[in-house]
């Protein structure tokens, strides 16, 4: 039983930076831009939160520091991808790349140095409950953040007359350019955001999750989000069923010896990018699905050119 | 002009004046010296044909262009206006001819995104309703604008502007989505919107049209005003005088000496719909005789895309029983080519050419079929070589073959597609749209080249939305509408009327016999 | 007065090779700075980075045992994304072709003597395009993203390697490295000269280069999968077949990442370990797009980014600079590239106010 409690409490934990991605990047590919580079920007927000972590900034102000770098990262992108309507693919993968470089030299200096990781949340009695105590409120705040987004980007995509913009600039820029909407702006915005969530994302891995710094520790998450986003058909709440699934095989994997699964640790370890294979694959057979994709994703656009 | 016509000018304000507008883009004179003047209610016709100086005319009304001199008053009062915003925000609309709606929004958030403020959709799809009902137009707000038809988009897009009280509507083209009775249905809507006050301006290559419609026209060609008239009043012909310098060209059209076997036959071909907006083929058969042109009429979007790629071999996946000069119809659409089918698609950048590719690039497209390659190597300069005799042979506007496709204009890239497909001396040629966009000598140069392509013995089908067109050039002609193909109209008993009604699916119950 | 963009019309020659040229200078400026901003002296830092290997000729040696894996691999990508095929595992098909390469080596009987090179080579680059034709099934069967398909597989890869190299095919002898035993004596390349590392392999690269340009320049394939990756409905039209284009995009790019990894593991590396790429297959995305998916273009950008590997050796060495400065300069390299690309393919005008 303790060992089940942990494996959930460990996806649960485990799927929380893949969704504060994933969810990003719904929003970023809603209003039609594709940004890949979010294995980057989670490393420069994983950096640069762990950094302010162990200058003894506090963990919020480490927070705050990985969104606002994971935001600036993405600015990045949005230049090339709007300013200079660069291709969209090589524009996120020049990001990833850069994301990884960088990152590793702001983490040189971190040596094998912990950080007091974020505690779960307090809640009196509630996290004493049998049971209910350690599946539901025993959790950092940062995990119940997350799962609070899912309903709000929910609700702003579908909703609200501002997510219907964002969506429709996703679908035809021309049209919302003709009918008067700033569609560089818009987008601007939303690549701001994701990058924001991607910075949040790294945070948590560095500062939450592990606690202590790993060069490359994203090890493909970024990747995967990107995966889950596209399992997801860039809906909010197939988003959080995919990054618990996700989270899941991750957990599988440091849990798979003491479940007795005959398999070498390689072999656990590879469970998570295998299926995300799977489940690209699974996903892609269905022909409804083309209706979901954002119309105009990845395609550049600049009014009058 | 009418008496009664007089004193409303008189009296009034014109709703729009236009003085001495000039346009000039690098080598293009778009407009020069343009004046005209609209009252309010009126509906002005813009007469002129393809490259007449239209499209630039009303985007600079629109705001979405600013001319080079002269002054545009709006109410009396001098409008600087420069964005499409400010037009709107002063009660001037417009309808392009490519619409500009969402397909995954409903009818209702479309109008929403057009309308400041908050969205509270069951309030406005209340209001939507009751302007709809005003105008006689039929729009349900909560549908998705995807599962409309083309006349359905339009009367959206019409009543997105509607919903804004406008003062000055321009409509760029609006019959082009129409079947000719929907026609009719659209100048209703528009007669009760200028009966209201609101000024339209009408712009049209289509002379039945305006003279049904317009109360005034001013005609343009080649960027200048090259009269004025009451339509309804003026003959056909003082507009065409005025309007292309002279009648329609017309095509030379020697009877056709009809194959014995037919060279494509088609039996019971159904399939699924290509893309979202698609329509099943229903059970369509089709005997194509070398020698013959057949027309395909309809209105795009009813199984035009579908029969055309079925046909090209685009559409491996449709399963048909097709023959193509006696031998069973090969899967892909290269194979059919080497065949000796040809095909003109509908799509000229990015389907027929490709945009960023030189000339001599694209002759290579299709010419593979016909020694441009060799041991898996191509041959650059006979594709060179080629490429030049089809601009010379075609009077292709290009520098040299190295201009890149995209450089083109719309005409000139359909004369070096068209151009192109025939120096392959197809025995199956297959044209979508052959003239859309094309000018009126372009327009009749290319109709001449694919009867004369028929005259020797090639079978040749043309889909085409302008009837005109099919009458004037095909020896009979079918029509597709909702994915079923109609029995076959002869030439002559071939009337816009007849061909109208099996457009709207409702048939002629007289018109039943089989065409040869 | 507004500013607006126009396409050009006539793309020269010229044009085409100032976003390359700005984009490396624009790298060696930032670069510069970010030299500056560490504290360090920016014109020696940046000589002793771009200039200083290569004044040697053991440091030419280096750098062409840098830059043979990358042109290679980029040769084989840039087929692939001329037809707009998205291969971003070719780190994953090295690390195949190399496992490929090195199992023949270890496990091929004794006594084959000139065969074992070529049979390790047939090993590796079919290795490489298995990996690879996993991405081109799924794509074609199924039109699963072959970007997300071929990072996955690279991940995997990576385990497979370390599995292989801390397990059934750790060498016995190697004190619990993980790594193989190395390569038997037949199974290795002779350097051109015994006092360097570089191998024969800068000969295939250069075959490399010129199969590239007969492909591309002259190829009626190579004109389909450019149609294809151009105007892909202009490719439906005429009939050239998308999934051969994915095919043939996709192997092509294992195929070379394959043989690249035979080479390392043939060449400089003579066994395999958990880590036997620098992130090769990554940065040959980046040749290809700076050579512009050009033969030409990918030989002297390969030589370029080689240099970013050997100049962030130099300056760890004796600067103490980490070497990981050699990402970040490949990143910006790229992000200057894609903004320079703009001015290429675009006009700036101003467009005219009224009078």
């Amino acid at each position: 039983m303790e060992l089940w409690i942990a494996i959930f409490a460990g996806t649960m934990t485990a799927a929380t930076p893949l969704l504060l991605a994933a969810l990003g990047e719904v929003v970023v590919e809603k209003s039609g831009v594709l940004n890949l580079g979010i294995e980057g920007m989670m490393l420069i927000g994983a950096a640069v939160a762990f950094w302010l972590a162990i200058s003894g900034w506090g963990l919020p102000a480490a927070f705050v520091g990985g969104a606002l770098a994971g935001l600036l990262s993405s600015a990045l992108f949005a230049a090339l991808a709007l300013l200079f309507m660069a291709n969209q693919s090589a524009s996120g993968l020049a990001l990833a790349i850069f994301g990884t470089g960088l990152s590793a030299m702001i983490g040189m200096g971190f040596g094998s140095q912990p950080v007091a990781t974020l505690k779960a949340l307090d809640l009196g009695g509630l996290s004493d409950l049998p049971l209910i105590g350690p599946l539901l409120f025993s959790f950092d705040p940062m995990v119940y953040l997350t799962l609070a987004t899912v309903p709000a980007v929910w609700w702003f995509l579908t909703r609200t007359k501002s997510g219907l913009i964002l969506r429709m600039v996703g679908e035809s820029p021309e049209n919302a350019h003709a009918i008067g909407y700033p569609v560089l702006k818009i987008r601007l915005a939303a690549i701001l955001f994701g990058g924001a969530m991607a910075g949040l994302a790294g945070a948590y891995l560095s500062v939450a999750y592990v606690g202590i710094w790993v060069e490359n520790m994203t090890a493909g998450r970024g990747w995967i989000a990107l995966s889950l986003v596209v399992f997801a058909a860039w809906r909010p709440w197939r988003a959080l069923a995919g990054a618990v699934l996700f989270g899941g095989f991750t957990i599988l994997q440091l849990h798979g010896q003491i479940l007795g699964l005959p398999l070498p640790s390689e072999a656990l370890s590879a469970l998570p990018y295998l299926a995300t294979i799977i489940v690209l694959v699974a996903i892609s057979q269905g022909r409804k699905r083309r209706l979901d994709v954002p119309a105009s994703l990845a395609r550049p656009y600049r009014p009058g050119a | 002009m009418s008496s009664k016509d007089q004193t409303a000018a008189g009296a009034e304000t014109p709703r729009l004046e236009l003085r001495d507008i000039g346009k000039t883009y690098p080598g293009v004179v778009a407009n020069d010296a343009i004046s005209l003047s609209v009252a309010p209610g009126e509906i002005h016709a813009i007469l002129g044909e393809n490259g007449a100086g239209k499209s630039t005319l009303m985007k600079i009304i629109y705001g979405a262009i600013q001319p080079d001199r002269g002054e545009i008053l709006y109410d009396g009062q001098r409008l600087s206006h420069n964005s499409p915003a400010q037009a709107r925000a002063l009660g001037i609309e417009m309808v392009y001819q490519h619409f500009s709606l969402f397909e995954t929004a409903t009818v209702a958030e479309n109008i929403a995104l057009c309308l400041p403020g908050r969205m509270e959709l069951a309030q406005l799809s209340a209001r939507v309703g009751e302007t709809a009902a005003r105008y006689g137009l039929n729009v349900d707000p909560s549908r998705m604008v995807a599962d409309l038809s083309m006349g359905e988009r339009q009367q959206v897009e019409i009543l997105r502007c509607l919903m804004r009280d406008p003062r000055l509507l321009i409509l760029d083209e609006p019959t082009s989505v129409l079947a000719p009775q929907a026609v009719e249905q659209l100048f209703t809507v528009l007669r009760k919107i200028a009966e209201g006050g609101c000024s339209i301006i009408y712009i049209s290559h289509k002379l039945d049209e305006v003279r049904a419609l317009c109360q005034s026209a001013t005609v343009l060609r080649g960027g200048r005003v090259t009269g004025t008239a009451d339509p309804r009043q003026a003959s056909a012909h003082d507009l065409a005088v005025m309007m292309i310098g002279g009648d329609l060209p017309v095509t030379e059209h020697p009877p056709a000496v009809l194959s014995v076997e037919p060279l494509l036959i088609v039996r019971n071909l159904s399939g699924r719909p290509l893309g979202d907006q698609g329509r099943a083929l229903s059970d369509i058969s089709l005997d194509l005789y070398g020698g013959e042109i057949v027309g395909i009429a309809g209105i795009s979007g009813n199984g035009q895309a579908e029969l055309a790629a079925c046909l090209s071999g685009e559409a491996t996946d449709l399963g048909a029983q097709m023959q193509l000069l006696g031998q069973p119809m090969p899967a892909r659409a290269d194979a059919r080519r080497r065949l000796g089918l040809a095909y003109v698609p509908e799509e000229r950048l990015g389907r027929g050419a490709v945009p960023g590719h030189t000339l001599t690039q694209n002759t290579i497209l299709t010419g593979f079929t016909a020694g441009l390659i060799r041991r898996g190597m191509v041959r650059y300069a006979e594709a060179r070589a080629r490429a030049a005799a089809i601009i010379q042979g075609f009077s292709v506007k290009a520098e040299s073959p190295a201009a890149l496709a995209s450089s083109l204009s719309g005409g000139n890239l359909q004369k070096f597609i068209l151009g192109r497909e025939l120096a392959l001396d197809p025995k199956v040629l297959i044209v979508a749209q052959p003239t859309w966009g094309v000018d009126v000598g372009a327009s009749a140069f290319i109709r001449q080249r694919i009867i004369d392509q028929s005259r020797k013995g090639a079978a040749v089908l043309v889909f085409s939305e302008e009837l005109e067109e099919l009458i004037e050039i095909c020896d009979r002609i079918h029509v597709l509408s909702e994915g079923k193909l109609s029995p076959s109209i002869p030439r002559a008993e071939s009337t816009k009327a007849l061909l109208g009604s099996y457009m709207t699916g409702r048939g002629d119950p007289l018109a039943t016999k089989e065409a040869p | 007065m507004a500013l607006r963009i126009e396409p050009r019309r006539n793309v020269t020659t010229m044009t085409r090779l100032l976003a390359p040229v700005t984009a490396v200078v624009l790298t060696l400026l930032f670069g510069a700075s970010l030299f500056w901003a560490l504290g360090f002296e920016p014109l020696t830092t940046l000589y002793a980075f771009f200039i200083g290997p290569v004044t040697t000729l053991y440091g030419i040696s280096e750098l062409l045992v840098k830059a043979v894996p990358l042109i290679i691999i980029a040769c084989g990508l840039a087929v692939g994304f001329r037809a707009n095929i998205w291969n971003i595992g070719a780190e994953g098909q090295l690390i195949m072709g190399a496992i490929g390469a090195a199992g023949v080596g270890l496990f091929a009987p004794a006594g084959l003597g000139m065969l074992l090179l070529p049979l390790m080579f047939l090993a590796a680059m079919l290795a490489g395009m298995a990996w690879a034709g996993i991405a081109a099934l799924l794509r074609a069967r199924f039109s699963t993203n072959e970007i997300l398909v071929t990072l996955m597989l690279t991940y995997i890869a990576g385990f497979i390697l370390s599995w292989l190299v801390r397990g059934p095919w750790r060498d016995p002898m190697g004190f619990n490295f993980p790594q193989t035993a190395l390569m038997p004596a037949d199974g290795m390349l002779t350097p051109l000269d015994p006092r360097f590392r570089v191998t024969a392999s800068v000969f295939f690269a250069l075959l490399a280069v010129g199969l590239l340009w007969i492909f591309i320049a002259k190829s009626f394939a190579g004109y389909r999968l450019a149609v294809g990756g151009a105007a892909p409905r202009a490719a439906g039209y005429v009939g050239f077949s998308e999934k051969s284009a994915i095919w043939t995009g996709l192997l092509t790019g294992g195929a070379a990442a394959g043989i690249a990894g035979f080479y390392e593991v043939a060449g400089p590396l003579g066994q395999i370990s958990a880590v036997i790429s620098p992130g090769y297959g990554f940065t040959a995305i980046i040749v290809a797009f700076i050579g512009r998916l050009h033969p030409v273009g990918i030989l002297l950008g390969g030589l370029f980014l080689a240099l970013t590997y050997v100049g962030g050796e130099a300056v760890q060495v004796s600067y103490g600079i980490p070497a990981h400065i050699t990402r970040v300069f490949q990143g910006l390299l790229l992000f200057f590239l894609l903004a320079s690309e703009f001015f290429t393919s675009w006009r700036i005008i101003r467009s005219g106010g009224p009078v």
